[in-house]
């Protein structure tokens, strides 16, 4: 991690728990089952955005399990945290995640994009319980994010906060710039971007395919705060989900450098399987991959 | 009806509208995109700064975090030129609006020909056909002041998604002031028996005033204020159009999507003859008077006439 920021919790005043071990080993264990479940989503001869889910697997799995406060018995609870999932073609890693949280039973996972089913292709709140946005058209969920975090200052709920993951392929949508112009005017610190930053889009890597670097000095430029981290790396994920809970004046966005298609070695770095259909060899190459065997 | 009603701007009224009911609910809050001295959301943002955004000429995102205000609770007005608010952030009505219903009000000022200076770039006249076609999505194009402010008053009440058209011009007022509004009608303006002019926006007006032509030759018309165009007040168009001898819609948008499209869906099968007053499938431009550019689009009190004599025979 590269700003690593020591001091008070800006939400309780206390100092940053500790992350024990055994934290960061459960929440690799949450990673790992939300990797089968993706898999188990995308099933065998079926097209579903296997890469840039996998790819945010685990800072899905860091916020559902340990950051955000959030109740599955409650999905509107006021005081929740809120997390948007901006680049929403990686809805199989929300709803693997949500699945696991206990917002809805794993029979659902079965029936993905089926017709009349609750896990649409793209996260719809109106059917998921749990999502809460309709997200899918890039560029979006950002500003859909920084409006609920205005709301929540307007409202003085001052311990409640948002997440939201971008795509990087996303980046290239002009509203991004616009929503990150507006978060940092409107000093929105109650706001958390997380760059799934996999670097390969649906047609290929990011800086052949349209090249939209520089990224930190672009986000400082917006007046954003800005960390960057392994995205597969559990202990720096969570030092920088609290370190954001510091950061005072203005938005925060973590560049996690991940890898598409992350533990399936045939789908890591591979543009094919961005929206890839698995066979039924490599359905089970995934799954014993990421069980580890 | 009044003969020389009073004249009023729907901006001016709708401005003042927002500042009272933001009085009332706290829960409302403005967005605008820069025009907010021209869609007059600046009262509310000289009354209520902290409820107030400004976002930038950036409608796309504008929208989209009026979504996100929603989620929390905010019953958002969205503002700007109705091009903008209809065409700039089309996606963002449609996806993360209108998908899942939010309560956000899009307003689209300027509307129809009336900022008849700027040019096509700056007149809409399709955005009531672009938000009819989303789902969820309700549409009413006031044709006074008095309505405007109901209608504002209403959209606050109703939850879900509503576009709101606004003209630039002064209008006269026509709505009865006690009358009670409500989305979803239509509104008889005055009666007659030999033919009906369905219109909406500035047309209502100019159809009275052909309907008074047209009285002096020996026909009467009935003129109907078709203010809501989405949800349809099918059973009251058709109810209203019963028993006459010919139809005419009258609108200053395009006929394709628009009042006319509603009417002809409306009264398919009746066979009765309808024509349409309208912007014939093409874009506006620049002219020196709002009369000017009206004229030269049709879209007269005297078009009106001949279109009725046309459907009579």
């Amino acid at each position: 991690m590269n700003d690593k920021k020591a001091g008070s919790d800006s939400r309780n005043n206390k100092q940053p728990p500790q992350i024990s071990s055994e934290k960061i080993k459960y929440l690799q264990d949450v990673a790992r089952k939300l990797r089968l479940n993706i898999v188990r989503m995308v099933s065998i001869g079926r097209k579903g955005h296997l890469g840039g889910s996998c790819s945010a697997a685990d800072v899905a799995a860091a916020l559902y399990f340990h950051k955000m406060k959030h109740d599955p018995k409650n999905p509107h609870w006021a005081k929740r945290d809120r997390f948007i999932l901006s680049k929403g073609h990686a809805a199989l890693a929300q709803y693997a995640a949500l699945c696991e949280s206990g917002y809805f039973p794993q029979e659902e996972l079965d029936n993905l994009k089926k017709l009349g089913g609750m896990l649409q292709g793209h996260p719809d709140m109106t059917k998921t319980p749990g999502v809460e946005a309709n997200t899918g058209s890039l560029g979006q969920g950002i500003s859909i994010a920084a409006g609920m975090a205005a709301g929540l200052k307007i409202d003085g709920n001052t311990t409640s906060r948002i997440y939201c993951i971008l795509g990087c392929g996303e980046l290239a949508e002009g509203q991004v710039w616009e929503a990150a112009m507006a978060a940092s005017f409107y000093k929105l610190d109650n706001l958390v971007a997380i760059l799934d930053l996999n670097n390969v889009q649906a047609t290929g890597p990011r800086k052949e395919r349209f090249d939209t670097d520089p990224l930190v000095e672009k986000w400082q430029a917006f007046g954003w705060h800005v960390m960057e981290i392994d995205g597969h790396n559990m202990s720096e994920i969570l030092e920088a989900l609290d370190a954001a809970d510091l950061i005072k004046g203005k938005p925060t966005i973590i560049i996690a450098k991940t890898v598409k298609g992350k533990g399936i070695s045939f789908a890591e770095h591979n543009a094919a399987f961005h929206n890839g259909m698995l066979t039924e060899e490599q359905y089970k190459q995934a799954i014993a991959e990421i069980s580890g065997e | 009806m009044n003969k020389t009603p009073k004249m009023q701007n729907p901006r001016e009224v709708y401005g003042r509208a927002l500042v009272e009911l933001g009085k009332l609910n706290p829960n409302i809050v403005v967005l605008e995109a820069d025009l907010g001295k021209s869609t007059m959301s600046c009262y509310f943002e000289e009354a209520f700064p902290d409820r107030f955004f400004e976002m930038g000429i950036a409608e796309a995102n504008m929208a989209s975090f009026a979504a996100g205000l929603s989620l929390t609770g905010k019953i958002p007005f969205i503002n700007s030129f109705a091009v903008f608010t209809s065409g700039r952030a089309y996606d963002q009505i449609r996806q993360a609006i209108s998908i899942p219903a939010l309560n956000v009000k899009i307003v689209g000022s300027s509307a129809g020909l009336s900022d008849f200076g700027d040019g096509a770039t700056h007149q809409a006249i399709e955005d009531l056909a672009i938000m009819r076609a989303i789902p969820n999505m309700t549409v009413l194009a006031p044709a006074d002041s008095i309505e405007t402010k109901k209608m504002v008053e209403k959209m606050v009440e109703y939850k879900g998604p509503v576009y709101l058209r606004i003209n630039r011009d002064d209008m006269p007022d026509l709505f009865p002031p006690h009358q009670e509004y409500e989305i979803g009608k239509a509104y008889m303006y005055r009666d007659g028996s030999d033919a009906v002019v369905f219109a909406n926006g500035i047309m209502v007006w100019r159809a009275l005033a052909a309907a008074q032509i047209l009285e002096e030759e020996g026909i009467s018309v009935r003129v109907v204020n078709v203010s809501c165009l989405k949800p349809v007040p099918d059973k009251q168009i058709r109810q209203m159009a019963d028993s006459m001898k010919g139809i005419v819609t009258a609108e200053e948008h395009t006929l394709i999507g628009g009042l006319a499209d509603v009417i002809t869906y409306t009264l398919r099968g009746t066979g009765v003859p309808i024509e349409t007053i309208g912007i014939k499938d093409c874009f506006g431009q620049s002219a020196s008077s709002y009369d000017e550019i009206l004229e030269h689009y049709g879209l007269t009190a005297r078009h009106i006439a001949d279109a009725v004599m046309t459907v009579l025979g």
